[in-house]
C-alpha cells in the first residue's frame, strides 16, 4: 500500500464526508446531483448552496471559536463569530473594517486574513496550531458571497416532522425508517444489502436487546417459522424478557456512573445495588422514559413521593465520594454537585456543559453563568464533602426495611435477607444553599450569586417551572425542549446500530458530529415524545425496519466509499461488549445464573489486584474475596465494581471506568483482549462445560463440533469448517494422549465440575476445541 | 498477509480521523494523518502492527528528541524534601517555634493539621552534606544518591496545586486533579507509539514501602488511557507467575498447543474475512499474533535470574526479591533495553504524617541504592543519554511538625508549595541543582516549576511540543498540560 494510495482514498473519503454533510442538510435541502460516485470523483467539490449549519459552522467552531467564539473573556481582536450580530460589527480603531461583509468576500477581512501568506496576518494564527485547508477557505468565501446567512445551531431548533420521503424500491421498505435511509441511498446510487441470514439476524437482535445469544432451540424455532410475523414474534419475545431489562440497565449503569465503591483514595464500599434493581424493574415494566428520568432526577420532590420514587433518586448519588483525611469538605462537595450537573447535561441534553465551569463555553452558546445556574439545581443536598467518620454512610440516606422490601419493594432482591439496607438518595434542604458563579470553577472563589435556571440557548426556563429539580425535570420533558427526545432516541439508535444517527451521542453541540439522517432523527424524536416516551416501541420500530435487518457483508468498494457505514447500506458488524463477551460464554455453557438483582458479586479475578494497591485502609474492599457457587456465574452487570481497581477483564474490553457519566464506549482491538479470551479461567471453564455438555448430548464428532460451533456463532459451520475442526480435534487428542496429565490439569480449571463418560483426554481435546471456537472473531462479534 | 495489512491500514486511517470530526478534516489533521505509519518492520521485513498500534500519531517530532524513553520512579505519598534534599539550617535555629504567619501567607492546610494549635518548626534529624562537583546538599538518608549528584539534576522548586493524595497524584499523572484523562505514559504511547513489537509501550511496576507499609493506596486509573484508545493503557507487570494479567497459558496447554490454536483461528478467521470483508477480522488476527509473541517476550524480560551477581550487588540486597522496588529497578532497565518507551514504577509509603524519622529510613533504604544503581547501570550501558530517569512524588511535606515535636520524633503534613524531585539523562543537564526555596523551606524564591511545566519539559525532551500533542474528545482538544505549562529550558542540556 503506497502512501499515495492512502492519500487518494482519504481524499475520496473527504469528498464523501462533505457529500454526506451536503445530503443531510436538515433545514434547507439543497438540490443534489444525486450521484455519489461522481461527487466522490470530483473530490471536495464545493456545494452550490452553502448551508451555515452543515458547512460553515463546523469550521468556525473548530478553527475560530477558541479566540472568536462564545467565551466573552477570550475574545481576540474584538471579534466574536458566535452570533451574526457580533460577527457583523465594525472592527478596528476607526471602525473602518468588517470581518464579514455579506456578498462581498473581497471586502471581508476574514477572507483576506484566511488567505494571507503573511504569518503575522494569517488566520488562524500559527500559534493556535490550527489551520484551514483550501476546501474550508473556499466554503467560507462562498458563504459570504452568498450573503453570509446565519442559523441557530441545528440541535437547538425544535425537531420538525418531515414528510416521509418517496423511494423507488418500495418493496424494500418495512417502515418509515427505511424511507429515510433508502431515499438517501438511492440518491447516492447505492442499494441496500440483502437481508441478513435468519440465524445472523436473530443473533444480532438477541445481543442488541438482551445482551445474550440465542439458544439453538430459539434459532431452530425461528428458522422453522415461516409465518410473516416470525421476526416480530422474536422481537416481542425478547423485549418482554428479564434479560432485556438487564441489558437496558447495563447501558444505564454506564450513563449513571454506577459503582459499588466510593471511588476516591481508600475507595470504601457503598451500597447502591437496590437502585440498580429498581432500574431493572423500571425497564421490565417499560416505564415511559419521561417518568423514568423524572423519578431519578426529582422523585423525592414529587407530590406524596413514595419509597420507589425516592429510591430512584439514588441516580444522583452515584458520583464518587471521598473519605481522604486531609480534604476540605466544601471542595469535594462542589465536585459532587458538578458531577450531577455534568451527568444531567451529557446524559439528557447531549451537551458538554462542564466546559463552562471555568469560563464561558468555547464552542457552544453556554455561559459560565448558565453552568452555575444549572449547578444550583443540584446544590441543595444536605451532604458533606467528606465521609466522616471513616466508613460512615454519606448523608442523606434512607433505610430500606426487610418488611417493606417483602411487601412493597419486591423488585429489590434482598437475597441476604438483611433487616435493613441503607441507600443514599437525594433530599432537598429546606433552605436552599445560595449558589454562586465560582471563579475559574474553584470552590473557594464564589463571585456573583445565581438562581436555578437553564441555558436560554436551549430553551428558556419559564416561570411555570418550579426552581428545583422537579421543575428541571418538567423543563427537560417540555415539548419545546429541542434536545431531550433527540438525545434519547439517538442513544436507542446507537444501541441497535452501533453508532448513533449523531455519531457523537455525548455531544450535540457545535463540536459534535452532524446527524447522518437529520429528518429521520427528528421524526423518531417526535414519535418518541408523542407516543408516550415508549422505549420498547421505539426499539421495536428500529428492529422491524429493513435497514436493521440487512446483512453485514461488505465489499471493498462500499468500505472505501462509506467506511463508517453512515449511509447504512449494510448492517454494521460489532464486537461484543465486555459484559456480552462474558455473558455469552456463560449462557452457551449453561452456567449462567438467571437470578435478577441483588448485591453485586465477585467472580473470578486474578489474585492480589486489590491487595497490592491498597494503603492501610479500604475496609471490606482491602482484599478481593472471590465468591463461590452460582455467584460466579451471574450476568456481568452484577460484577462488583470497585472504581479504583475495576474488573480487569472488563476494562480490557473497553468497559467504562464509572468515574463519570459515559454514554458511548470505545470498541478497540488489542492483544490483551486475545489473552483474556484464551486464558481467563472464566472463559476456559465455560468452554470446558460447553464441551462436556455436548459430549453428553451428542454422539458423533461431527455433530458435536457443529453444536459447539453453533452455540458460539449462532450458525451451522460449513462442511469445510467442520472438516478443518475435525482435523484440529484429532491433533489435540493426540496432544493430550501423549501427555494425559495435561488433560487432567486443563480440565481442572474452574470451580464447576461435571461428569462425563468419555476418557479425560477426549474431554480435554473437546474443551480445547471449544476454547478455540470461542476465540473465533465471529464468536465475539455480532454481524 | 499483504492484504491484511492493507485492509488494516485503511480502516485504521479512516477510523482514526473520520470519527473524530464533524466536518471531515482540517489540513493539520490530514497532514499528520497521511504520514502516519501504523506499521514497523520486524526483522524478517514483514510489516506488522506493533503493541501500541505502531508509530504513534506524530509523524514528525516537533524537536530533535533527546530522550527516547522514560523511566519514572514515582515515590508515592510525598517524600519529605526537608529530610532528603532541601537543607534548611534556619529550621534548626528556630526549632520548635511557630511557623511565622508571614511565611505561611494564607496557605491552605489539610484537614489533618488545620485543627492544630501550633505549627512548631521541625528541622531534620538527618545530617546533610554537600556532594559532587556542584556541592549539592543531600542528607545521609541517601548515601547512594549522594554519589551520583554529578549525573542528576535536582529540582528543589517543584510545586503543585493539590494538597491531598488522590487529586495530587492524579494531577501529576494526567494534568488534571479529577479522574478521567489519559496518563503521561498513555500520551507518550499515543504520540510516539512503540519501539518494539512484543511488549506494551507503557509498562507499570508497583512496590510497597517498608517505611510505612500501610501507606497511601494506588489506583489503576493512574496508568489509565482516559479517552485515548485502550492500546495506550499502561500494562501492569507483576512479580509472580502471571507477570501480565491473563498472559500465562492455562495449565495443561503448552506452546505447541497454543500455536496450533492460533493457526486454526487464523485459518477460520480468514474464511470469515472472505465472506464479510470486514477489516476488523484481519486486525483481530494480528492482535492474536501479537498476544502470542507477548507470551514469550514478557516472561523473558521479567526473568532476572540470569542477571550477573555484580548487578544484584549494584542494586542492593532487595534486588533478588521479586516485587521489591530494587527488583523493579532491574526490570525497568530490562524493559528499557527491550524497547518499552515509558516505564513507571510506583513505590508506596512516603506519607509520613507521624514517626517520620523511622518511616523515612525504611523508605530510603528501599529506594536509594537501587535508584542510583539504575542511573549508573544505564550509564555504563550507554543508555543514559537517551533515557530520561525521573524520581519524585506528588507533593512535599511541611516544615512544621504534624503532631508533637520531640527530640527524636516528628511528623510532617502535605505541602504543595515546594518540594524536590530529580531527573537524569535523556537531555537533562547533569550536576545541576535548580530552584531555591526560602530559608524556612516553605515557599519558592527562585525558578518555580509547576506540574504542567514539568510535564511540558518531559514532552520537550521526547521531541514533542506539549501544545501540539492533542486529542479531540467531546469537541475539545485535550493535552497533557491542559492549557498551561512552560518548558524549563534552564535544565535542558
Amino acid at each position: 500500500m503506497t502512501l499515495k494510495k492512502i492519500k487518494n482514498i482519504l481524499v475520496k473519503s473527504l469528498g464523501l464526508m462533505s457529500l454526506i454533510c451536503y445530503l443531510c442538510n436538515c433545514q434547507t435541502r439543497p438540490t443534489s446531483d444525486g450521484n455519489i460516485s461522481k461527487l466522490v470523483e470530483k473530490e471536495q467539490s464545493i456545494p452550490d448552496k452553502i448551508d451555515f449549519n452543515f458547512h460553515v459552522k463546523p469550521i468556525l467552531s473548530d478553527r475560530c471559536f477558541a479566540c472568536h467564539g462564545p467565551d466573552k473573556n477570550a475574545i481576540e481582536g474584538d471579534l466574536s463569530l458566535a452570533t451574526r450580530e457580533d460577527a457583523m460589527k465594525a472592527l478596528g480603531k476607526y471602525q473602518d473594517r468588517h470581518a464579514i461583509v455579506p456578498g462581498l468576500p473581497d471586502s471581508s477581512t476574514m477572507i483576506q486574513r484566511i488567505y494571507s501568506d503573511d504569518p503575522e496576518d494569517v488566520m488562524p494564527t500559527p500559534e493556535s496550531n490550527l489551520t484551514l485547508n483550501d476546501y474550508e477557505k473556499e466554503i467560507l468565501k462562498k458563504w459570504i458571497e452568498q450573503g453570509a446567512e446565519w442559523k441557530k445551531h441545528w440541535s437547538f431548533l425544535p425537531p420538525e416532522e418531515s414528510e416521509i420521503p418517496q423511494v423507488q424500491d418500495k418493496d424494500w421498505v418495512k417502515n418509515e425508517i427505511d424511507n429515510f435511509v433508502l431515499a438517501k441511498l438511492e440518491n447516492s446510487q447505492l442499494t441496500p444489502n440483502a437481508p441478513a441470514e435468519k440465524e445472523k439476524l436473530l443473533r444480532r437482535l438477541s445481543f442488541d436487546l438482551t445482551g445474550l445469544p440465542p439458544t439453538i432451540e430459539e434459532l431452530d424455532a425461528f428458522i422453522a417459522d415461516e409465518s410473516p410475523d416470525a421476526f416480530e414474534k422474536q422481537v416481542d419475545r425478547l423485549l418482554a424478557s428479564n434479560a432485556f431489562a438487564e441489558q437496558m440497565a447495563t447501558h444505564w449503569l454506564d450513563l449513571s456512573r454506577y459503582a459499588d465503591s466510593h471511588g476516591y483514595q481508600d475507595d470504601l464500599e457503598r451500597i447502591a445495588w437496590p437502585w440498580r434493581d429498581w432500574v431493572i424493574h423500571a425497564y421490565k415494566k417499560n416505564m415511559p422514559y419521561d417518568e423514568f428520568v423524572t423519578w431519578q432526577l426529582a422523585g423525592d420532590l414529587l407530590p406524596n413521593a413514595n419509597r420507589e420514587q425516592i429510591i430512584a433518586t439514588a441516580f444522583n448519588r452515584n458520583h464518587k465520594i471521598t473519605q481522604e483525611g486531609g480534604v476540605i469538605g466544601e471542595e469535594y462537595r462542589t465536585e459532587y454537585v458538578a458531577d450531577r450537573a455534568q451527568t444531567f447535561s451529557v446524559a439528557f441534553l447531549g451537551l458538554t456543559m462542564e466546559c463552562a465551569r471555568c469560563h464561558d463555553h468555547k464552542y457552544d452558546p453556554l455561559s459560565q453563568k448558565n453552568y452555575f445556574e444549572l449547578f444550583s439545581f443540584f446544590n441543595n443536598v444536605p451532604e458533606n464533602g467528606q465521609i466522616e467518620p471513616y466508613g460512615a454512610i454519606p448523608e442523606p440516606y434512607i433505610k430500606l426495611t426487610k418488611k417493606e422490601i417483602d411487601e412493597v419493594l419486591t423488585f429489590i432482591n434482598n437475597v441476604d435477607t438483611l433487616e435493613e439496607i441503607p441507600l443514599m438518595v437525594m433530599q432537598e434542604m429546606e433552605q436552599p444553599r445560595q449558589a454562586h458563579i465560582l471563579n475559574r470553577g474553584l470552590y473557594d472563589q464564589p463571585t456573583t450569586p445565581v438562581e436555578p435556571n437553564t441555558p436560554e440557548a436551549v430553551f428558556a426556563f419559564d416561570k411555570e417551572f418550579e426552581q428545583n429539580r422537579k421543575g428541571l425535570a418538567e423543563w427537560l420533558f417540555d415539548e419545546q425542549n429541542p434536545l431531550t427526545a433527540r438525545v434519547a432516541a439517538n442513544r436507542l439508535w446507537q444501541q441497535m446500530f452501533g453508532t448513533g444517527l449523531v455519531a457523537t451521542s455525548d455531544d450535540f453541540g457545535n463540536q459534535g458530529a452532524l446527524p447522518s439522517h437529520p429528518e429521520l432523527l427528528d421524526n423518531l424524536a417526535i414519535k418518541f415524545r408523542e407516543e408516550g416516551w415508549n422505549i420498547r416501541a421505539m426499539l421495536k420500530m428500529m428492529a422491524m425496519s429493513a435497514t436493521y435487518q440487512q446483512s453485514s457483508k461488505t465489499s471493498p468498494e462500499l468500505l472505501e466509499m462509506d467506511p463508517e457505514n453512515r449511509l447504512l447500506a449494510r448492517a454494521s458488524r460489532l464486537r461484543l461488549s465486555a459484559e456480552m463477551i462474558r455473558d455469552h460464554a456463560l449462557t452457551i455453557s449453561g452456567l449462567l445464573s438467571e437470578e435478577v438483582g441483588g448485591p453485586s458479586v465477585k467472580p473470578y479475578q486474578p489474585d492480589g489486584l486489590w491487595a497490592e494497591t491498597i494503603g492501610g485502609g479500604g475496609g471490606s474492599l482491602a482484599k478481593y474475596v472471590m465468591d463461590e457457587g452460582t455467584k460466579l456465574y451471574r450476568r456481568s452487570l452484577y460484577t462488583f465494581w470497585k472504581r479504583t481497581v475495576p474488573p480487569p477483564s472488563m476494562m480490557i474490553f473497553d468497559a467504562s471506568t464509572r468515574d463519570l457519566c459515559t454514554v458511548k464506549r470505545q470498541s478497540t482491538s488489542t492483544p490483551l483482549q486475545a489473552l483474556v479470551l484464551m486464558n481467563d479461567p472464566q472463559i476456559i471453564e465455560a468452554a470446558r462445560v460447553v464441551a462436556q455438555s455436548t459430549l453428553i448430548e451428542k454422539e458423533a464428532p461431527k455433530e458435536r463440533i457443529e453444536t459447539i460451533f453453533q452455540l458460539a456463532t449462532s450458525r451451522r459451520p460449513t462442511d469445510e469448517e467442520v472438516q478443518s475442526l475435525e482435523d484440529y480435534l484429532q491433533e489435540e487428542l493426540q496432544y493430550f494422549e501423549s501427555a494425559p496429565e495435561k488433560a487432567e490439569e486443563y480440565l481442572s480449571i474452574g470451580e464447576y465440575t461435571m461428569k462425563v463418560d468419555e476418557p479425560t483426554t477426549e474431554v480435554a481435546a473437546y474443551a480445547m476445541l471449544a476454547s478455540t471456537i470461542f476465540n473465533l472473531e465471529e464468536s465475539f462479534s455480532r454481524g | 498477509m499483504e492484504k491484511i495489512i492493507k485492509d488494516r491500514s485503511l480502516i485504521l486511517n479512516r477510523r482514526n480521523f473520520l470519527s473524530k470530526t464533524s466536518i471531515g478534516i482540517g489540513t493539520a489533521a490530514l497532514s499528520s494523518l497521511l504520514g502516519m505509519n501504523f506499521f514497523s518492520k520486524s526483522e524478517n521485513g514483514v510489516l506488522s502492527p506493533t503493541a501500541s498500534g505502531a508509530k504513534g500519531v506524530l509523524k514528525n517530532l516537533h524537536f530533535a528528541p533527546k530522550a527516547k524513553r522514560v523511566i519514572y520512579l514515582f515515590q508515592s505519598g510525598g517524600p519529605s524534601q526537608l529530610d532528603l534534599f532541601d537543607y534548611k539550617p534556619m529550621l534548626t535555629k528556630m526549632r520548635g517555634q511557630d511557623l511565622p504567619e508571614s511565611i505561611r501567607n494564607g496557605q491552605r492546610l489539610t484537614g489533618m493539621t488545620s485543627g492544630q494549635d501550633s505549627f512548631p518548626l521541625a528541622d531534620s534529624l538527618f545530617e546533610f552534606k554537600q556532594h559532587g562537583s556542584n556541592g549539592a546538599w543531600v542528607s545521609n538518608l541517601l548515601p547512594y544518591t549522594s554519589k551520583i549528584t554529578d549525573d542528576i539534576c535536582i529540582v528543589k522548586s517543584m510545586f503543585t496545586e493539590a494538597i491531598n493524595h488522590d487529586p495530587a497524584i492524579t494531577f501529576f499523572q494526567t494534568g488534571s486533579q479529577q479522574p478521567g484523562r489519559p496518563s503521561m505514559g498513555s500520551w507518550m504511547s499515543y504520540g510516539l507509539g512503540s519501539a518494539n513489537e512484543n511488549l506494551p509501550a507503557f509498562s507499570v511496576l508497583l512496590s510497597r514501602g517498608t517505611g510505612r507499609p500501610a501507606g497511601q493506596p494506588l489506583y489503576s486509573r493512574l496508568w489509565g488511557n482516559g479517552f485515548l484508545h485502550s492500546l495506550h493503557q499502561g500494562v501492569q507487570f507483576r512479580s509472580g507467575k502471571d507477570p501480565v494479567l491473563y498472559l500465562k497459558d492455562p495449565k495443561g496447554i503448552d506452546r505447541t498447543s497454543r500455536r496450533r490454536m492460533l493457526d486454526k483461528l487464523a485459518e477460520l478467521n480468514h474464511k470469515q474475512l472472505e465472506v464479510y470483508g470486514d477489516p476488523e477480522i484481519s486486525s483481530r488476527i494480528a492482535q492474536y499474533e501479537m498476544a502470542y509473541r507477548m507470551q514469550t517476550s514478557v516472561p523473558e524480560v521479567m526473568d532476572i535470574s540470569k542477571e550477573p551477581d555484580h548487578i544484584y550487588k549494584m542494586y542492593g540486597p532487595d534486588s533478588t526479591k521479586p516485587g521489591t522496588y530494587a527488583a523493579n529497578c532491574i526490570l525497568a532497565r530490562r524493559l528499557a533495553e527491550s524497547g518499552v518507551n515509558f516505564i513507571q514504577l510506583y513505590h508506596m509509603g512516603w506519607d509520613s504524617h507521624d514517626n517520620l524519622p523511622t518511616q523515612i529510613k525504611g523508605q530510603a533504604l528501599d529506594t536509594d541504592q537501587a535508584s542510583a544503581a539504575l542511573v549508573m547501570d544505564l550509564k555504563q550501558r550507554g543508555m543514559l543519554d537517551d533515557t530520561l530517569v525521573i524520581w519524585g512524588g506528588e507533593f512535599g511535606r511541611t516544615n512544621y511538625s504534624q503532631g508533637t515535636l520531640t527530640n527524636t520524633n516528628y511528623g510532617r503534613d502535605h505541602h504543595p508549595r515546594c518540594f524536590s524531585i530529580w531527573m537524569a539523562g535523556g537531555g537533562i543537564k547533569p550536576g545541576v541543582v535548580y530552584g531555591q526555596t526560602d530559608e524556612f523551606g516553605y515557599n519558592i524564591v527562585e525558578n518555580p516549576v509547576h506540574v504542567h511545566d514539568f510535564q511540558a519539559t518531559v514532552l520537550r525532551l521526547l521531541g514533542v511540543d506539549h501544545e501540539k500533542l492533542t486529542y479531540k474528545y467531546q469537541g475539545r482538544r485535550f493535552r497533557l498540560t491542559d492549557v498551561h505549562g512552560h518548558v524549563v529550558n534552564d535544565i535542558l542540556a
